[in-house]
Parts: structure tokens; C-alpha cells; sequence
């Protein structure tokens, strides 16, 4: 799959190297500021009430 | 046992080889997902908390600087008799809790509700609906995380007997002290009771419970802290000499 990916990739090595260094922050911040916070609903919280 | 395509000495080798590519593409399925549950506790646990924690420190100065300039408090209350807040909105912020055992810039909101996702999860301090409001005879109860989101309530086992918890409103400064711990099932609704643990009773003092989960990251027990009302200081005197620095943003 990721040598796939690396056959894939256009340029020398360092240039691909680069392209997947952004690939990877772009992954990274999709991750917090959407991916994350919508799993997030669907994990059981830890509770701190007595039940009311 | 039949190839649509390629001779019988071909067959072997090529389906070794799909085999092994897709076992591969599968290994690195599994690792990639392993990356992702360690990149989402650390989200979860480091980074989410600290952004949300800093982020309510901000807005709890904000409100108060928004009393301050708005003169907003009443001008009723003395040090024994305080006014008491009527009922807030759902999800309204009211007010702020400062504790200076937590350290100078511990400045967190209080909101209406112990609802999850509507308030605990935004990081807030939580009031049960139906106990009383801060400097009321009876029981000001709330409850908050202890890990995640901000996590309000983490160093709630670190109190300690004479401990100074304030409850800032638009009035004034409300000063609990705080008295005890206690660790209770989590079905103990007593601990929120106008006299804790004694349903029966008729209030006549004002106390403060607060509730957190226990162990720390487990919800199998309650951590419960008790204070009780001590005095209260209206907007006008200014606060008082042990959260000032609070108050004003420097620590």
C-alpha cells in the first residue's frame, strides 16, 4: 500500500519524501479539527454525576 | 484448482504473490490504524484538554472583566446574608469557580446542567438543576471531568481540610470551605441532598458539594467533596487578597 504509494509519486526521492511529509500534516490536522472531535461523540464519557 | 489465465506452472507463485500482497496491505491497514487510536488518545487526553482548558481560563476572565465594567452585581448581600441568583437558563454560564489550592490561574465556568455533551463536555462545571444556587440555605451542587476536557475537577482529592473554594457570580464572591471527601456508588444521590446524606433533614446551613469520577479514568465510583459557606464578598469591596491575582489574570 505505502510502497504503492511511493512507486506512485512523481520525482526524485527527496521530492517525494516532501510530498509525503504534507500529506501527512494534512492527514494530522483533518484529524483534529474534524476526525477527532466527531469520534469523540461516540465514546462512551467518563461519567462525574450521581444520578439524579 | 483452474487459472482462467497462465499455464499450471504459473498459478502457484502468482497466487503466493496476491497472498502476500494482500496479507501487506492488511498489515499496514492494522498499523495505520493503531497510529490513529494512539494519535486520538493523545488528542483525547493531551491536546483537546489543554486547548479546551485554555481556552475556558480565557472566557472565565472575559465574564469576570464583563461584571467588573458592567457593574453588574447587586447591591444587596452582606458577608452573612448573600444574595441568591434565581434560577439560570439550561447550558447558562452563571458563574466561575476559583480555587487557590489549584493554583492562581484555575478560573473555570459554571454552567446550568450536568448534561454531557451540553456541558461537562465543553469542559464546564456543572450545577444539578435541583439543588440550590451558590449562598442559598440547602446544597449548591456541581460536578465536572477529572481527566479530559479541561478537565475541572482533576485535582479534586488535593483539597484539604480549611481549603478556600470561591463561587464568583455578577454579585460577588461566594467563599466555601471545604471540609471533606467522600467516595460513594455512583447511584448516591444523597451526596447532592440540601442536608448530604441526610434527605430528611431541613437544611438550615449552605453547602457545597462537588461530584467527579473515580478512579481517575473510570466511572465506577464518585469522588464527592464537601465545603461549606463561610462568607461572602460583594463586587463593590473588590475580591479577596487570595484569588486577586486570579481575578485580575496574572499568574
Amino acid at each position: 500500500m505505502y510502497a504503492a504509494l511511493w512507486r506512485i509519486l512523481p520525482g526524485p526521492w527527496w521530492v517525494r519524501a516532501l510530498i509525503l511529509v504534507i500529506l501527512f500534516a494534512a492527514v494530522l490536522v483533518a484529524c483534529v479539527l474534524w476526525v477527532f472531535p466527531f469520534i469523540d461523540q461516540f465514546v462512551a464519557p467518563i461519567d462525574s454525576t450521581v444520578d439524579a | 484448482m483452474t487459472e482462467p489465465r497462465g499455464g499450471r506452472g504459473a498459478s502457484k507463485p502468482r497466487r503466493r504473490n496476491v497472498a502476500r500482497a494482500v496479507l501487506g496491505v492488511l498489515g499496514e491497514l492494522l498499523i495505520t490504524a493503531g497510529v490513529g487510536v494512539l494519535l486520538f488518545l493523545g488528542w483525547s487526553l493531551w491536546f483537546n484538554d489543554l486547548v479546551v482548558g485554555n481556552k475556558l481560563h480565557e472566557e472565565s476572565l472575559e465574564q469576570a472583566q464583563a461584571w467588573e465594567r458592567d457593574e453588574a452585581g447587586a447591591a444587596h448581600g452582606t458577608p452573612q446574608d448573600p444574595p441568591v441568583l434565581g434560577a439560570p437558563d439550561s447550558t447558562e454560564r452563571f458563574g466561575l469557580m476559583i480555587v487557590p489550592r489549584w493554583g492562581a490561574d484555575y478560573y473555570r465556568p459554571i454552567a446550568e446542567g450536568v448534561g454531557t455533551a451540553a456541558v461537562l463536555n465543553k469542559g464546564q462545571i456543572g450545577h444539578y438543576p435541583k439543588s440550590q444556587m451558590p449562598g442559598a440555605v440547602g446544597n449548591f451542587a456541581v460536578a465536572a471531568h477529572r481527566t479530559s476536557y479541561g478537565k475541572p475537577f482533576n485535582q479534586i482529592s488535593s483539597l484539604s481540610v480549611g481549603d478556600h473554594v470561591y463561587v464568583e457570580t455578577a454579585d460577588g464572591w461566594y467563599l466555601y470551605v471545604f471540609r471533606n471527601l467522600e467516595y460513594v456508588q455512583p447511584t448516591a444521590i444523597g451526596v447532592i441532598a440540601e442536608v448530604p446524606q441526610s434527605a430528611a433533614a431541613t437544611p438550615e446551613d449552605r453547602f457545597m458539594t462537588m461530584t467527579s469520577c473515580n478512579p481517575l479514568f473510570s466511572s465506577a465510583e464518585r469522588i464527592i467533596a464537601y465545603s461549606v459557606f463561610d462568607r461572602f464578598y460583594p463586587r463593590a469591596g473588590g475580591p479577596p487578597d487570595d484569588i486577586a491575582a486570579t481575578v485580575a489574570g496574572v499568574s
